[in-house]
């Protein structure tokens, strides 16, 4: 704590606190965390940059027609709305302090993230089985990318959601616990966000072209 | 800065994790916003695909708008107001980048792509 000295005309110094007042633990991390998603989500606007610069070059290779099936997306789109929502549940839960139902949505959470992952992976791998290879055309390398991007940040946010299940189920909902999910749940939300623009930019449209 | 101290950090405050009704209306609503861009570009209903590319863009924004209200709970009075212009800066910056790539690389493809011709100069 800082203590800065002002001093009246003749006698006693006075000493007065130049500090804010104390911050709680953690006072500040939703915030911190805020920034740190938008700045993931300007790594995104990026990606999607190059996705709409290389999208239209095939090199006479497999054009998203020839590719995607839009069922699987859908699929896979609901999956991780639905974990989306199984995630507000879990916090639902822990603001009334019900340990268990909030571990048991965490638990659906997971399992519906890792269908997603499950499903985008065979996904890649029944694309590369075809030839289409990241190093095919333009397109295949931002599309690679761009949704393998997505696809890690979501495996991470899996890690991430064993390990705070983890710690729950051994420290219980204590203050710093109950900010570790927080911050989780604005992670999971933001992933959903950008796959609307996934789904959207690259399925969808890529159809249409 | 005292003012909004004791507003904001306490993770068990109620303005975080929203409610059950809350949680359930953005879900409908991002189920119908999620489902009709599909069906609109499956079935092709709209024969143009200019068209089905501007109305799915457009449910996507809102779409969008509606995780951001009723999953991040976006609001103005977060965090002393700090998370709003946090996301503002963000989409500024990212129009900027969006718009400013498609529109320069947009302009190179069209003034820099003939390749044929650079063939024939000696």
């Amino acid at each position: 704590m800082t203590i800065a000295m002002g001093s009246l005309k003749a006698g006693e110094p006075v000493f007065y606190l130049a500090d804010e007042h104390e911050h709680a633990d953690g006072d500040s991390t939703m915030l911190g965390f805020w920034i740190y998603l938008m700045s993931d989500c300007l790594i995104f606007a990026i990606l999607f940059a190059v996705y709409g610069v290389l999208g239209g070059k095939y090199a006479a290779g497999p054009a998203p027609k020839d590719l995607f099936d839009l069922s699987l997306v859908a699929v896979n789109t609901s999956f991780l709305l639905l974990s989306s929502l199984t995630y507000g549940f879990a916090m639902l839960a822990m603001e009334k302090s019900r340990m268990a139902a909030m571990q048991g949505w965490l638990v659906v959470t997971g399992l519906f993230g890792l269908a997603f992952i499950g499903i985008e992976l065979s996904e890649f791998a029944h694309l590369i089985h075809e030839g289409a290879t990241p190093q095919r055309s333009a397109f295949l390398s931002c599309f690679f990318t761009l949704v393998g991007t997505h696809g890690l940040h979501v495996s991470f946010g899996l890690v991430w959601l064993v390990t705070l299940m983890i710690q729950v189920w051994r420290h219980g909902l204590i203050e710093a616990n109950r900010r570790r999910l927080m911050c989780l749940s604005m992670f999971w939300h933001f992933l959903d966000v950008v796959w609307i623009g996934v789904f959207t930019f690259v399925y969808l449209m890529g159809m249409l072209r | 800065m005292s003012i909004d101290a004791h507003g904001h950090g306490e993770a068990g405050s109620g303005h975080h994790a929203g409610t059950r009704g809350g949680q359930l209306i953005g879900f409908s609503a991002s189920v119908v916003l999620t489902a009709l861009p599909f069906w609109l570009v499956i079935s092709g209903v709209l024969v143009d695909k200019q068209v089905t590319a501007l109305v799915i863009m457009a449910l996507a924004a809102i779409q969008v708008v509606v995780h951001m209200i009723y999953f991040l709970h976006m609001n103005t009075r977060a965090e002393g107001g700090w998370s709003m212009m946090a996301l503002i800066f963000t989409i500024v910056m990212v129009v900027i980048a969006l718009s400013g790539s498609l529109w320069v690389m947009q302009h190179l493809t069209t003034n820099m792509m003939p390749m044929h011709e650079m063939g024939q100069t000696p």
